[in-house]
């Protein structure tokens, strides 16, 4: 095949990926994206949009149970039941209409799409073995956006019952009894899932909490609900592999003590890394951080021209702060001065109740020298969360003593990722506690809480 | 004590290497905050690497003249005082100061400055008022200024919207030192504005010699880009050569006076230019290989029948070249008129597409400023031009005696894979001849 000379390659199809090659596009840059497998990448493939489709039908479905058994409200309803396979059907029609939303945008901003897989042979060409035959491209700039895979267990390695998220999230019958091995966000979103479809769910952690990364004051809460819904969940324990049955567990807990667990499925979910096999990119010798590739603020690598963006620099793995690089490094090799300037990569976990944070906890913020005020506000205090039957959870926020600059806002509780919007505007923005109390909430809703967490931090709540 | 090692910074875009090409300390030299340690050249400036904090010189690295690659161990510091502070490598990243844009370099010192006599001394007045104590202060001001019982506070961020912050960027400001006049001291765009205000003013020193490290971004666009582009193009195809004689136009500009002096009214005065113009005509018909257009990519050379003079212009926005066509068919007072009305043109900016094309050979011609000899780059695709320099009167030996005659310089170019040297020499021995004896100019071939 003749070769491709372009101005930008874009090596992976993930949100990272395919938004620099639109931006780069947009400014009139030639690019080229090459990609294996389906655009859209784990985000939209094998993460956050399945994985939320299937968080959404489970807790429809847990609410229709509760219909049947006892309701406050009132409603009476009959026994439902379920049917696995139209839930993937419906899980999968909202993948592939977001999928061929990125066909779209990729086409409609003249972006090439190469399929296959593109190994760098330098810094500066690729070669892709398509269906067609053998592609070269030549480009000025290589963008490598390969994203980030599951982390197998030692002792423990996927095959047969042993699955990651991805077989998680198109299992064809709903299991048994499910072993989630990892207690981080992945396993608790997609554990919780199953439970409320129906699986007996155990969640095996080795540290001594759940969600290791948030504080224990927000976790608490998601603690409190699965022990509710009837999770088991085996702190300071270890799973050490599979009996020669394949279906039961061998765990140690901290202790020394030796546990069996019988499982029809094991989801591993101890981590994510990046991916950097089979592209070449080891030949390049670019400089690292751990098993990332090492970036700086402008998420150039150690080699000129070559930039990273995405999960295969590390962590924290998310979609918006990969889509955020990715956009900005196509705007930086069309000549706009710009840099990595966040205040906060906003994190949330979908868990039951969710997490949403922004910024620095009060511990991290006392850590890194602040003297502080914090105060946080109860759902059970808020008039829609009562509505809601929400109640559970409350938003808090961190200030700096002194000048009252919000360092931080977090939540937990029904719904309150979708506020975690407005917690990273009032941190990009620079907002002071009196900035948050001055500005009007909407009443009834959830936001009321966040100044109303103002207001107590200044010292004169009006509800609290 | 405590060791820093400083290293050559990222210095700027693509910047692998840089050369050291001053070294201003010696081991054991105290240097304070800000003080020069090592100067270095890229292809693209040079700059300045300063020391990151008060020390005394512990070691050098590199020599004078050696090339370092970015990241280099340049200088080791002996720092006294606080032993718990880590040891580590400074680099660019975190030394504000090593930027390859003179306008943060310029700034940076400033800022590292105790505001007061030593900022007037190195040319930079103190920025602004002090901050607030609120303020998210620069480090050391936050050490003086926060109460000594509250912890050590990290250096802060600065303050400023998502939107300010591009806005800093794109007008090279780095926003650690600009003082923010918003609450909780949020650096507002009015500040970035004000900082750019003041760092201007800042350059005046009381002594009135100030040290202007300002370097002014202009981008290359519109009629300036289009010129480059033409001109690397050009320079990079054709091999020039300069071939240059020296006319007596003592006879040609007593004929131009005496014309302009008895011309009718509604005829335009004569200058140099429509006699040129004329000659040229003529010498060409001699040789005509010089009146042509060379398309080297398909390795054709056209020859023309009709002349196209190319008029080399100066405009507000740069060169242009507008052409009067057929001067073969012009009278020399339709080729004055022509070339006045066609300068306007071009000046005004409503020269049409075909006024600015199709020449076959250009004249350029500076005036008074014409110096004596210049070395004119060839309009492309043509194969020669000729360059017109200033008249002066000058002592001329003519075989008895000096004596006094206007004499004028003609340098011209030549597209060398076309024209050889004794060809061009013959071309412009023609002119010479028509020129100095101006009534041939008007003689029938």
């Amino acid at each position: 095949m003749e070769p491709i000379s372009c101005s930008v390659l874009v090596l992976g199809g993930g949100p990272g990926g395919y938004v620099c090659a639109i931006r780069a596009a947009q400014l009139g840059l030639d690019t080229v994206l090459v990609e294996s497998g389906p655009l859209g990448g784990t985000c939209l493939n094998i993460g956050c949009i399945p994985s939320k489709a299937l968080i959404h039908a489970a807790e429809e479905f847990h609410l229709a149970r509760r219909f049947a058994a006892h309701s406050p409200l009132g409603i009476r309803a009959g026994e439902p039941s379920i049917d696995l396979k139209t839930t993937m059907a419906w899980k999968d029609g909202i993948v592939s209409r977001l999928r061929g939303g990125v066909y779209g945008l990729l086409r409609r901003a003249s972006v090439k799409v190469v399929n296959g897989i593109g190994i760098l042979r330098d810094g500066k060409t690729c070669v892709v073995d398509t269906d067609m035959g053998r592609q070269e491209i030549a480009a000025e700039h290589v963008v490598i956006a390969t994203g980030s895979e599951s982390v197998p267990l030692l002792g423990l390695p996927f095959g047969g019952p042993v699955v990651s998220s991805t077989e998680a999230l198109a299992f064809g019958d709903i299991p048994e009894r499910l072993v989630v091995v990892g207690g981080g966000y992945i396993g608790l979103e997609l554990g919780t899932a199953y439970r409320k479809l129906g699986s007996e769910v155990t969640v095996i952690e080795a540290a001594e909490r759940i969600l290791p990364q948030y504080d224990a004051e927000l976790t608490r809460r998601v603690m409190a609900r699965l022990g509710k819904l009837g999770v088991d969940v085996l702190l300071n324990a270890k799973a050490t592999g599979l009996d020669r049955s394949g279906a039961t567990l061998r765990i140690e807990r901290s202790d020394g003590h030796e546990q069996r667990l019988h499982a029809d499925r094991i989801l591993v979910t101890v981590g994510r890394r990046p991916r950097l096999g089979g592209f070449g990119i080891e030949e390049l010798d670019l400089r690292m951080s751990g098993n990332a590739i090492e970036i700086d603020d402008q998420c150039r690598t150690s080699m000129r021209n070559v930039w990273a963006v995405g999960d295969v620099t590390g962590e924290p793995m998310l979609e918006h702060r990969a889509v955020a690089q990715g956009e900005m490094v196509a705007e930086i090799i069309a000549g706009e001065k710009r840099s990595f300037d966040k205040v906060a990569i906003p994190a949330v976990c979908f868990t039951d109740p969710e997490i949403a944070t922004v910024g620095l906890s009060p511990d991290a913020a006392r850590a890194a020298g602040y003297t502080i005020k914090t105060a946080s506000f109860p759902f059970t205090a808020n008039g829609r969360a009562m509505t809601l039957e929400a109640e559970d959870g409350f938003v808090r926020i961190v200030a700096r003593a002194d000048n009252h600059l919000v360092l931080g806002l977090q939540a937990v509780g029904q719904g309150v990722s979708e506020l975690s919007a407005g917690f990273a505007l009032a941190l990009e923005m620079g907002a002071r506690l009196e900035d948050i109390a001055a500005t009007v909430h909407v009443h009834p809703t959830f936001g009321e809480c966040i100044r109303e967490a103002a207001l107590l931090a200044l010292g004169h709540g009006l509800h609290a | 004590m405590v060791e820093r090692v400083i290293t050559l910074p990222d210095v700027g875009e693509g910047v692998a290497e840089a050369e050291i090409v001053e070294v201003p300390v010696k081991v054991g030299d105290p240097v304070r905050e800000g003080e020069t340690l090592v100067s270095v050249m890229t292809d693209k400036a040079t700059v300045e690497i300063p020391a990151p904090v008060e020390g005394r010189v512990a070691w050098i690295g590199p020599e004078i003249g050696q090339k370092v690659a970015v990241g280099s161990e340049l200088v080791k510091l002996e720092v006294a005082g606080d032993a718990g502070a880590p040891k580590r490598e400074v680099s660019a990243r975190e030394r504000p100061a090593s930027t390859s844009s003179a306008t943060r370099d310029a700034s940076a010192r400033a800022a590292v400055l105790p505001s007061g006599e030593e900022a007037v001394s190195q040319g930079h007045a103190p920025m602004r008022t002090p901050a607030p104590p609120s303020a998210p202060a620069r480090p050391r001001e936050a050490a003086r200024t926060a109460p000594p019982a509250s912890p050590a506070k990290p250096p802060d961020r600065p303050l400023a919207a998502p939107a300010v912050r591009a806005y800093a960027r794109d007008a090279g400001v780095d926003l650690r030192f600009v003082i923010g006049t918003g609450p909780a001291g949020r650096i507002l765009r009015e500040d970035v504005d004000a900082y750019l205000a003041t760092g201007a003013r800042g350059a005046v020193s009381a002594r009135g010699l100030a040290r202007n490290t300002a370097v002014e971004e202009i981008k290359i666009i519109g009629l300036r880009r289009r010129i480059a582009e033409r001109l690397q193009d050009t320079m990079r195809r054709i091999p020039h050569f300069s071939y240059v004689e020296e006319v007596d136009v003592t006879d040609l500009e007593a004929l131009r006076a005496d014309v302009n002096e008895t011309r009718k009214s509604g005829r335009p005065r004569l200058t140099m230019l429509p006699f040129l113009m004329r000659a040229m005509v003529a010498a060409l018909r001699e040789h005509p290989g010089l009146n042509a257009r060379f398309d080297d990519a398909n390795d054709t050379l056209h020859r023309y029948g009709g002349v196209h003079i190319g008029i080399a212009v100066q405009t507000p926005n740069g060169l242009m070249v507008p052409v009067v066509q057929h001067a073969e068919a012009l009278t020399i007072w339709d080729c004055a008129s022509e070339v006045a009305r066609l300068s306007e043109a071009a000046r005004s900016g409503t020269a049409k597409r075909e006024e600015l094309t199709g020449s076959t050979i250009t004249i350029t011609s500076l005036g008074a400023l014409g110096g004596i000899v210049s070395t004119p780059v060839i309009n492309s695709p043509e194969v020669a031009i000729v360059g017109v320099n200033k008249i002066a009167m000058r002592p001329v030996w003519r075989g008895a005696a000096f004596e006094p005659r206007k004499i004028m310089n003609l340098s011209s170019s030549f597209d060398h894979r076309i024209v050889d040297g004794w060809d061009a020499a013959q071309f412009i021995q023609t002119l010479r001849a028509l020129l100095e004896a101006p009534a041939k100019i008007f003689m029938e071939a």
